[in-house]
């Protein structure tokens, strides 16, 4: 390789110093920061959070808030010092799909040639069963998923890790290989609020996406052009950032990248080590050169701000090129100078959602309470902002499925619409029955009739309540407006009278069935599919 | 038009005309215009542009049903040769075409009752190129009819396309002036991906008494506070803004009334049980709900179910035996629906379909079983289906290295129901030209 590609010019121009960053993205004053704000910063940079949890944000105020949120990369890394549930690579069975060895595959050529039958169909049936074997396994990867979000100490980290598995979306299914799921999990797990250029570079070589993108397939002479397209249109650059002649010249780039068994492999005899020509830069350019071309940029870096945006801030989907045409005039300039901000700092993520996460538009009233929880929002933050019992991975991870989010499964390239698109009227039932599930065992639509009976301690949802309050008596009022307030961060007039004349119903005597019984009913609240 | 705000959906309600109506739309669509309004006041017979109000249920035979013991080749000494355990004898088989020696498994008896009546259709050897013979890939290229199983389903893209064209709708709350009627009703856990658009997406249930809030039957004083929140007078009395106009809060209040009202009506046709006996089987059961449906003069175009598994790799048996059992259950449930549809009248307007994902190889394997293998037969029902066998059975000794070659695209089977029973551009919901099937009467 005797060309290396322009790389990104560091401008510090774009990093404007707040005398010239839009006000809007300022911080927001300490005292500005309360209740509503912190049990906010808590649902959107991670999966909500109890009283207590809030009341502890309010003191620490937004900035060192969001640090402790955004430390993880200091703490949590994986296997390291302080994490949480430590991963090791070996977890999993790593072999349950891996490669016929030289014996075996000799073997099947030799029954192949012979017309042997019999030796074939032990093959199919030997393949069927480490299928079969491997689709459970990627079912008890759901559920360590599922518990490690309801489970950490450092949410914004998963959260993060399911937003990159919903960019990056790869489905199991295509790739009928579990352990590549759980490596590509941790591809993102590893650089969640990391380096953006790096996460592009590690998922070229990652075995899952070179699965399902079919880099597997592309060589020299014959270029597959899926993964590169998918790079340019939905991973980095979004329609109308580049040519179709783009595409074809990044797909001869990364011919020969490819895996074998769990690694990556680059075959330089499937190279196609010709000239190319990419954005306008010519060389004889591999993938990584096509990577680093993409990062030189400026739209690489506005096209993921428009993303992150997306799904941390305000459910306006980008617009059909991936753009920002769909926001108003405030929230272009907020995601325009992030995206500066991301190219001048080389694609380091963590400074530019620290940004973000302080800002005052951030905690504006657009955007409060706006966002349509997503399903594994709606049952982890259930889970842990009212520390319910987890009661049935199962059949919880059976409602995600039912609410149109399979972690791990996701329904295509694209990812996740989002927003709107996941709410119907089916879809709304299961979303109140999976919250009537978790809060009184009772059992959600179509599942086994088991009910799970563990009981749901609801004291804790009192913990920070002063001992002379009208909370702590008990009053009616006063308790229903605690627990819209906790739910749903306020207390509409609407909720307070229905949840009132439940407990008249109750005869006003309120012990932990009538509390259940109001959190069953504020959980079916519509408001309450919002965070 | 105007709309007339004066006939709000609660007074609708309260007034019963939501559920007495015989001609009820689903009401997500209620209200938002005169034309849904006039629809659901029976004075209008028909969404306009579509004839006659048809329906299309799909029945999905899941798990791949083995198609050479569906439609058995008598004709072929290859077929007896290959399944010596499992293979159905021309004795026990229902003899359906004498010239080209084919016969009806005989647990298919319901089925040939309604063929000798010209109300049934056997689509020969259907497939599609390059089959895949993973269930999962090839149910999804049915699904999407796309052989990369790509993109959104036949079906979604059929409401799609007759609903707002692009970009004019909302996901899960389809515009009233829709073509084809309010969103397809799938009987099932999950939609499945053939009814998903991406703009109309389907109301899915399993069981009818669960598609509703589970904590409604806790206490009485829930049920009645519940209903407080998710009927909310505020906008049942306001006049509803566009969707695109709507806040995230409005539309989930609106959705959810949506909800509310879907799952009575729904519940309640349901509860009106036919007057056919129906087999108590997963497929009679299904049925049975959907005739009712159809009965209470939903205006639901698309209804969907499914069965199985006809997965049979290992004692599948012949004459008898599991293969046999799905396949009674199969033509007992399609005889009864047929029965109900006739007396209810509604024989004319409901088209019936029936698939798998694949059919099975041609030669048994060591478990007396058969394994993945490529095309089938499909069936169509109605008194509107040009009755007898269309196309030809593959050929049973030009295999491919020992499966069928499929003789009909399934794509133009799809485009022939488009086409001709739905009316809709079949070219655009199916993304490509497929030489479309003749599935009506001359």
């Amino acid at each position: 390789m005797q060309d290396t590609p322009a790389s990104v010019a560091v401008n510090r121009k774009d990093d404007k110093d707040d005398s010239q960053i839009t006000p809007s993205l300022l911080p927001l004053r300490r005292e500005d920061f309360g209740y509503a704000q912190a049990r906010h910063l808590l649902w959107r940079a991670g999966f909500g959070g109890t009283d207590a949890q809030i009341n502890k944000l309010v003191s620490w105020g937004p900035e060192k808030s969001v640090d402790t949120l955004l430390g993880f990369t200091e703490s949590g890394k994986p296997g390291g010092a302080g994490a949480f549930d430590p991963i090791s690579p070996d977890r999993f069975d790593k072999d349950i799909m891996r490669p016929l060895t030289e014996d075996e595959r000799r073997e099947q050529r030799r029954a192949q040639q012979a017309q042997d039958e019999d030796t074939l169909a032990k093959f199919r049936e030997a393949r069927q069963e480490r299928e079969r074997m491997d689709r459970g396994q990627i079912a008890e990867m759901q559920k360590w998923w599922l518990t490690r979000m309801i489970e950490t100490r450092h949410p914004m980290e998963e959260k993060l890790t399911l937003f990159w598995h919903g960019h990056f979306a790869t489905n199991y299914r295509t790739i009928e290989n579990s352990y590549h799921m759980f490596m590509q999990n941790q591809l993102f797990r590893t650089h969640a609020a990391g380096n953006f250029g790096e996460l592009l570079a590690g998922i070229i070589r990652d075995p899952a996406m070179i699965a399902y993108l079919d880099n597997n397939d592309s060589r020299k002479g014959r270029a597959n052009e899926n993964l590169a397209r998918e790079i340019m249109e939905l991973f980095a650059l979004g329609l109308g950032n580049y040519s179709e002649d783009d595409i074809k010249e990044g797909a001869r780039a990364l011919t020969g990248y490819t895996f074998e068994d769990d690694a990556f492999v680059f075959q330089r005899t499937n190279h196609d080590n010709s000239e190319k020509s990419i954005l306008g830069q010519r060389g004889t350019w591999d993938g990584d050169d096509f990577v680093k071309i993409i990062l030189s940029k400026k739209a690489c870096a506005r096209y993921i701000m428009r993303r992150m945006y997306h799904y941390l801030v305000a459910d306006v989907p980008p617009d059909e090129r991936g753009g920002d045409r769909n926001l108003d005039p405030a929230q272009q300039k907020v995601v325009r100078d992030l995206g500066d901000m991301l190219f001048s700092r080389k694609y380091d993520l963590k400074p530019v959602l620290r940004r973000l996460l302080v800002s005052n538009h951030f905690y504006s009233d657009a955007i409060m309470g706006q966002q349509i929880k997503s399903p594994v929002q709606l049952v982890v933050g259930a889970v842990r902002s009212l520390n319910t019992p987890v009661r049935d991975l199962s059949i919880l991870n059976d409602a995600l499925d039912l609410m149109g989010q399979r972690i791990f499964l996701p329904p295509s390239v694209k990812g996740w619409d989002g927003g709107r698109t996941w709410i119907n009227t089916s879809t709304l039932f299961v979303r109140q029955n999976i919250m009537a599930f978790l809060i009184a065992g009772k059992k959600p639509q179509g599942f086994d009739p088991s009910a799970n009976t563990e009981r749901f301690n609801t004291d804790a949802l009192f913990a920070g309540v002063s001992e002379d309050s009208l909370v702590a008596k008990r009053e009616p009022a006063a308790v229903a407006m605690h627990l819209l307030k906790l739910t749903l961060g306020n207390a509409p007039d609407h909720g307070v009278a229905a949840l009132q004349e439940f407990m008249q119903s109750r005869k006003n005597k309120v012990d932990q069935e009538t509390v259940i019984g109001c959190l069953l009913l504020i959980t079916a609240m519509p408001e309450y599919q919002l965070c | 038009m105007t709309t007339n705000h004066a006939f709000t959906r609660r007074s609708l309600i309260k007034h019963g005309l939501l559920m007495a109506s015989a001609s009820v739309a689903i009401p997500a669509f209620l209200d938002r215009s005169a034309l849904a309004m006039g629809a659901m006041l029976g004075d209008l017979s028909s969404v306009p542009g579509v004839p006659d109000e048809r329906v299309l249920v799909v029945v999905q035979l899941s798990g791949g049903n083995d198609g050479l013991n569906t439609v058995v080749p008598i004709f072929s000494p290859e077929y007896y040769r290959m399944r010596q355990g499992i293979a159905v004898s021309e004795k026990d088989a229902i003899s359906l075409d004498k010239k080209q020696g084919i016969g009806l498994h005989p647990g298919l008896a319901g089925v040939k009752d309604l063929y000798d009546q010209g109300l049934m259709a056997l689509v020969q050897g259907v497939g599609y190129p390059n089959p895949n013979r993973s269930h999962f890939k090839s149910m999804d290229i049915w699904h999407t009819a796309d052989t990369t199983a790509t993109g959104n389903g036949w079906l979604g893209r059929y409401f799609d396309s007759e609903c707002c064209g692009e970009g004019k709708g909302e996901s899960g709350t389809a515009e009233v002036d829709t073509k084809a009627g309010p969103p397809g009703i799938a009987i099932g856990r999950t939609a499945p991906l053939a009814m998903e658009g991406g703009v109309i997406k389907p109301v899915a249930f399993e069981d009818p008494s669960l598609f509703r809030w589970s904590a409604r039957d806790m206490d009485k004083g829930l049920a009645s506070a519940y209903d407080e929140l998710n009927r909310r007078e505020e906008i049942i009395n306001g006049a509803a803004p566009a969707a695109k106009k709507q806040t995230n809060a409005e539309f989930l209040v609106r959705t959810s009334l949506d909800a509310q009202v879907s799952s009575d009506l729904i519940r309640k046709a349901v509860a009106n049980k036919p007057a056919t006996n129906f087999p108590t089987t997963d497929l009679g059961r299904q049925l049975s709900m959907v005739a009712s449906m159809i009965k209470a003069g939903l205006k639901t175009r698309v209804y969907y179910t499914s069965f199985g598994s006809f997965d049979t790799h290992a004692g599948q048996g012949g004459t008898n035996g599991r293969h046999a059992q799905l396949l009674r259950q199969f033509g007992d449930a399609m005889k009864a629906f047929y029965t109900e549809l006739k007396a209810q009248g509604n024989d004319q307007r409901v088209m019936t379909m029936s698939f798998s994902e694949f059919g099975r190889r041609v030669g048994q394997n060591a478990s007396q079983g058969t394994d993945h293998g490529t095309a089938a037969p499909m069936m169509l029902f109605g008194p509107m289906v040009r009755g007898g066998v269309l196309n030809e059975h593959p050929s049973m000794r030009d295999l491919d290295d020992g499966d069928l070659r499929f003789t009909t695209d399934f794509r133009g089977v799809y485009a022939g129901v488009l086409n001709q029973w739905l009316k809709a551009d079949a070219t655009k919901v199916l993304d490509g030209k497929f030489k479309a099937l003749d599935v009506l009467k001359g």
